[in-house]
């Protein structure tokens, strides 16, 4: 009984985070194009979808700023880990505080102050400025999610590798690197999520010119949203889905 | 499809850094000992300078200065009384009296009030729906913990301002759960367009940061520790909060702190559900960089706001000293 009751309770909570999705994909395939009338299935807004070129332009933006975004911020991250990871206690505090920073400042503080930043530099804003705001807002996710991994290694690695004849260089990318190669896959994985869903700091550090999926859409609310916008999600949802389950699997499958 | 030639400054700053990194490393290498391992966060330390350090001080420069760029109060004072400028140009005319009837101007405060009660209701309503929510997840007769845990996720793979919009074919006059209500014979209702909608949304968007890391530090507890106080006595109830809920007190405080801030300053929901009706401290910066162009009076905003946070977060983390709080990963 006391089972069922938690179960059902779980159930209500993910209903209720499941509705609205279910009524997006529905209307994805809703032949009219108002949103309270149900017209009868039709692919209708699919074939919309590719031949719409300011959406195919905002996808192209936002796909390739999180790809440039996620490497630069996993490199850079990853760097940074291994040498706060070395560092004495009082810059490593220091370094700490800094990586903690982003985390502590609202979406829309990040996203003003990269814009006064820019506006300060006389810097016009648009694809190359989004991307190094992407980039600030990623890298330290990928420095939170590869520490803890050198904190778990163990301490006299790299030094063992040295004795046994490796350079530096060799004893990094073939000692420490593999150690802690799971937090550099969280680090970038999280970095991209993040990266494609970002509404708030890319509305500010753009142009109107440049628009990502999310700033496109938010010009789009003002006018009445096409339904074209939800065939995109959806299907952006389902590959997703599809991904999650491909990577879930191989995991399942390196485990056995 | 898009101009990916960079700007002539881009290239400047790149080289510039370029050389700074070859330059460190040329310096750090130390005979027999190789490359410093430290230096290696060179790179970050000066991207998070740039991008970071630096654009935080520019909010307290803008804050402090005005149009021209001499330094003044004016936009902290245009917070507290938004008809300030108004007063100052009246007297500059000679209006001296009519500059003595102008009332203090609270929109900018009250909002400020207003924003900070809406995500305290959201704060709480998450966290009655979502501890239980985690409970239940942690709950290891349930064998479903780790699934659980993607089936919260998977929503926030949906744009989030398409799932807010979602919300609106939801609560619409003529959306589905009016017909549900009339159909039932309630009776079609106002759903829309006021405080109930957005606090709605706010919910439904922050929920998942609220059981993530309460369900994280509650996963890492001791099945052991709920067993002894039973033996010792305890029912399930006093079990839970004596014992449990002091235990995850971490995951709570870092579940309020993902929720809070968030909620103070979204201006998505509040001008989507809200319709204009509910204005946030949010909705005010943004349209007071974007709409007004302000943007002294912005970075005054802005810099209130994060002072403000900073100090509720230092008040939670005296709550938590040891800073375990589980996070999302």
């Amino acid at each position: 009984m006391k089972q069922f009751f938690k179960k059902c309770y779980l159930a209500i909570i993910l209903i209720f985070l499941y509705v609205p999705i279910i009524v997006l994909i529905a209307q994805s395939f809703n032949a009219g194009k108002s949103r309270a009338k149900w017209e009868g299935l039709s692919l209708r807004w699919y074939g919309e979808l590719f031949s719409n070129a300011s959406i195919m332009n905002a996808l192209w933006v936002t796909v390739s700023v999180a790809v440039i975004a996620t490497i630069v911020a996993t490199i850079l991250g990853t760097l940074a880990a291994i040498g706060i990871y070395s560092m004495k206690k009082r810059p490593q505090a220091f370094m700490m505080t800094v990586t903690n920073l982003p985390n502590t400042m609202p979406d829309i503080v990040t996203g003003v102050s990269l814009m006064l930043l820019y506006i300060f530099a006389k810097v016009e804003r648009g694809y190359f400025t989004m991307v190094l705001a992407h980039i600030t807002f990623d890298v330290p996710y990928v420095v939170l999610s590869v520490l803890p991994k050198l904190k778990q290694m163990n301490k006299h690695t790299y030094e063992a590798a040295l004795d046994l004849g490796a350079t530096p260089a060799y004893a990094l990318t073939h000692a420490i690197i593999p150690e802690c190669k799971q937090g550099i896959v969280t680090g970038a994985l999280l970095a991209f999520t993040l990266s494609l869903d970002d509404f708030t700091i890319s509305y500010f550090t753009t142009s109107p010119l440049v628009q990502n999926l999310s700033t496109l859409i938010y010009s789009a609310t003002k006018l009445g949203i096409s339904p074209v916008y939800y065939a995109l999600s959806s299907l952006m949802f389902v590959v997703l889905l599809v991904l999650l389950l491909i990577v879930n699997h191989r995991t399942a499958d390196n485990k056995d | 499809m898009i101009d990916l030639t960079l700007p002539a400054w881009a290239g400047w700053a790149m080289g510039c850094g370029l050389l700074l990194f070859i330059l460190m490393v040329a310096l750090s290498v130390r005979r027999n000992h190789g490359i410093k391992r430290s230096l290696f966060a060179m790179p970050y330390t000066l991207w998070m300078f740039i991008f970071t350090l630096l654009p935080c001080v520019l909010i307290a420069y803008y804050a402090l200065t005005d149009a021209n760029g001499r330094f003044t109060l004016d936009n902290f004072r245009s917070f507290w009384d938004s008809n300030h400028i108004m007063r100052e140009n009246l007297r500059a005319m000679g209006g001296d009296e009519m500059a003595a009837t102008v009332a203090r101007g609270s929109v900018n405060v009250d909002t400020l009030v207003y924003s900070l009660w809406m995500a305290f209701l959201c704060t709480a309503i998450s966290l009655v729906l979502g501890y239980p929510a985690a409970l239940f997840m942690a709950d290891r007769k349930m064998k479903l913990g780790a699934t659980l845990v993607v089936l919260f996720i998977i929503p926030m793979w949906m744009n989030f301002l398409l799932r807010t919009i979602a919300w609106m074919s939801l609560l619409e006059d003529n959306g589905l759960i009016n017909a549900f209500l009339e159909w039932i014979g309630i009776g079609r209702r106002q759903l829309m367009y006021n405080q109930q909608a957005v606090l709605l949304g706010m919910v439904y968007n922050f929920l998942p940061f609220m059981v993530f890391p309460i369900y994280t530090s509650l996963s890492k507890l001791d099945p052991k520790l709920g067993e002894a106080a039973q033996d010792l006595g305890c029912n399930e109830i006093r079990t839970l909060y004596k014992v449990t809920m002091p235990l995850s007190l971490p995951g709570v405080i870092s579940g309020i702190t993902m929720v809070f801030m968030p909620s103070v300053t979204t201006f998505f929901i509040p001008r989507v559900l809200g319709g204009g009706n509910t204005r946030m401290f949010g909705d005010l910066i943004e349209s007071t960089f974007k709409t007004a162009g302000n943007w002294n009076l912005g970075s005054a905003l802005s810099l209130i706001m994060m002072v403000l946070i900073l100090i509720s977060l230092s008040i939670l983390r005296k709550a938590d000293p040891n800073g375990e709080g589980g996070g999302i990963v």
